[in-house]
């Protein structure tokens, strides 16, 4: 469903380019993993795909392809009707990716009130709906709850809300679960897991932690410097890694957790 | 609601310091009184009859206790110089300054805030480098200078005002804020210039925060950013600015008033401060002081229905 061909960025403010000549593709209602160390351009990567690259500070090239519509040098009212729309995107930290003074509620509708005119009742009985397929307890008080009275897994529940009340095809998580906390971390995952698997929609998962691609991620794509080291199954990568990056990424896994994890 | 009855408890008390610390420095520099009404020339007895008679004889915090009542209900004393009560003597020119403040508070905040967010989303132009010039321009130019080239232009040349007839409040209201209204440009322009540029700023800044690019994901127009999501973000500062622009604008007001000629609170404190005709004095500096003070209460609770973080020890 969505293609990366080719694709090149380059910050006007930096000699490397951050991505140096990717190409990568998310198929139909799967989870793709992608990895990679700070500065790695997995990042990048997410966020040319979700249209925020800022256009005038960088040179960019190749095609990212949605349903085979082009999306990298569409004008910028072109790529509107898409983002949120057929793209929703969940950020690192929701704590900063939230308004501070927008109550939740309208925070979770605000993708519906931009793409679609529909009755203020039935936007928000759609936000009540997403807000409990996040498994938020009460969605009702979480509704009219500002962010700061919400902890930290509960706002990137509601964000993961926000991104899929309007039942996009594809959601980009940038890092959702590195601002967290284990438990909670393990909660997020298994609630992603479940949306997958409930609704069909497609994920790109970026992270910097390889075991919590593995718990995710059907297949997964590593990234060094710019550049794609290695694709494939997620299983295929771990048992028989073939890029040397990506055998010290395993083995800097810790070994109780690599044993556990195993079998 | 909790959060503002503390505000205001606060401002209360506030008044009382302030009203103190006022009285108190005027009894230590103003001389005495008695001793101005008579002249040099004058016997003791006198003397001292005439201060029993204004009270002068009593301990300070004694005075200062019949004065504050005296301050709420009304009764301020006589004036030295003209010899009626400070209260029938300033309460027209209360009304007028107080006219010209909100006049010029309004235009301000109307002129700002639209040309604050049209110059933020504007930075980074062509043109930028020009708008930073006038901006500059504006704050660089005194109120009083731009005030006599208004009534040059506006009362002399064009005729729009008759610069020295100030028509009265009571019989003549919209002539009376049409003559006020140059007063009020004139002291709001470097103002405007202020409040742009620290709006600007604020909006800049805010434009580089995470929730903006949330809502860009989104598929959120430029206009939407800009108006649901940073202007209300911007906007605490602002309002805190704004209420010190009230402080500002009654000192200019004080100068500005001489320019256009407009009987407000300025020319009766300049007249009665080199007359040392101390009770007008008092009054209209604790009048003012009360007045900055409430603006600054306003700002407060203003702020914190902006932003719900602020309510945590109140009404959360």
């Amino acid at each position: 469903m969505l293609e990366i061909r080719d694709l090149h960025v380059k910050f006007h403010s930096r000699d490397r380019e951050a991505v140096a000549g990717v190409s990568l593709t998310i198929r139909d209602g799967e989870i793709l993993g992608l990895v990679g160390e700070s500065g790695s351009g997995k990042s990048v990567t997410a966020m040319s795909v979700a249209g925020l690259l800022p256009r005038s500070r960088c040179d960019y090239s190749g095609q990212i392809l949605l349903d085979g519509r082009e999306l990298l040098h569409i004008p910028r009212s072109e790529l509107r009707k898409i983002q949120g729309r057929e793209i929703g995107v969940v950020f690192q930290e929701p704590q900063s990716a939230m308004d501070p003074l927008m109550k939740i509620g309208p925070q979770v509708e605000e993708v519906l009130d931009i793409h679609e005119k529909l009755p203020k009742e039935e936007r928000r009985r759609l936000a009540l709906e997403a807000l409990e397929a996040v498994e938020l307890p009460d969605p009702e008080a979480v509704y009219g709850k500002y962010p700061h009275q919400l902890s930290g897994g509960m706002l990137q529940r509601a964000m993961i809300a926000a991104a899929i009340v309007i039942r996009p095809r594809l959601l980009l998580l940038d890092e959702p679960t590195t601002a967290l906390d284990v438990t909670i971390q393990a909660q997020i995952l298994e609630l992603l897991k479940k949306l997958n698997a409930g609704s069909g929609v497609s994920m790109l998962f970026i992270s910097h932690n390889l075991s919590v691609v593995r718990r995710l991620c059907g297949r997964v794509a590593v990234m060094q410097r710019g550049l794609l080291v290695e694709e494939g199954e997620t299983d295929t990568v771990f048992h028989h890694p073939r890029h040397p990056y990506t055998q010290r990424l395993i083995a800097a896994i810790p070994t109780r957790e690599r044993r556990e994890e195993a079998p | 609601m909790k959060y503002a009855a503390k505000k205001i408890a606060a401002m209360l008390l506030t008044m009382v310091v302030v009203s103190l610390l006022t009285f108190t420095a005027f009894s230590l520099i103003s001389g005495d009184a008695a001793e101005i009404m008579l002249g040099t020339q004058v016997t003791p007895e006198r003397l001292a009859a005439l201060r029993s008679e204004l009270g002068l004889d009593r301990p300070l915090p004694a005075r200062y206790l019949s004065w504050l009542l005296g301050f709420f209900t009304g009764d301020l004393g006589m004036s030295l110089q003209y010899h009626q009560p400070v209260r029938e003597l300033i309460a027209p020119k209360v009304l007028v300054t107080l006219c010209l403040s909100v006049l010029c508070f309004l235009l301000i905040t109307a002129v700002s805030i639209p040309l604050g967010l049209w110059s933020a989303s504007r930075s980074g132009e062509a043109l930028d480098g020009a708008r930073t010039v006038v901006n500059q321009l504006c704050m660089a130019v005194p109120s009083f200078f731009t005030g006599i080239l208004l009534s040059w232009g506006f009362g002399i040349a064009l005729k729009w005002f008759m610069p020295g007839s100030f028509p009265d409040l009571g019989e003549d209201f919209f002539g009376a804020v049409k003559y006020l209204f140059f007063a009020a440009v004139a002291i709001a322009i470097p103002r405007v210039a202020m409040t742009v540029r620290m709006l600007r700023g604020t909006i800049l800044t805010e434009m580089q925060k995470d929730y903006v690019r949330t809502a860009i994901s989104r598929g959120a127009p430029r206009r939407r950013v800009l108006y649901r999501h940073v202007l209300k973000n911007s906007l605490a500062p602002v309002v805190t600015f704004l209420a010190q622009t009230m402080a500002e604008i009654v000192a200019a007001g004080i100068v500005v008033e001489q320019v256009f000629v407009i009987p407000g609170l300025g020319r009766i404190l300049v007249a009665s401060i080199s007359n040392r005709d101390y009770l007008v004095v008092q009054a209209i500096v604790v009048i003012l002081a009360f007045w900055v003070v409430l603006a600054n209460t306003a700002a407060d609770i203003i702020n914190q229905r902006i932003d719900p973080r602020l309510r945590l020890g109140g009404d959360a």
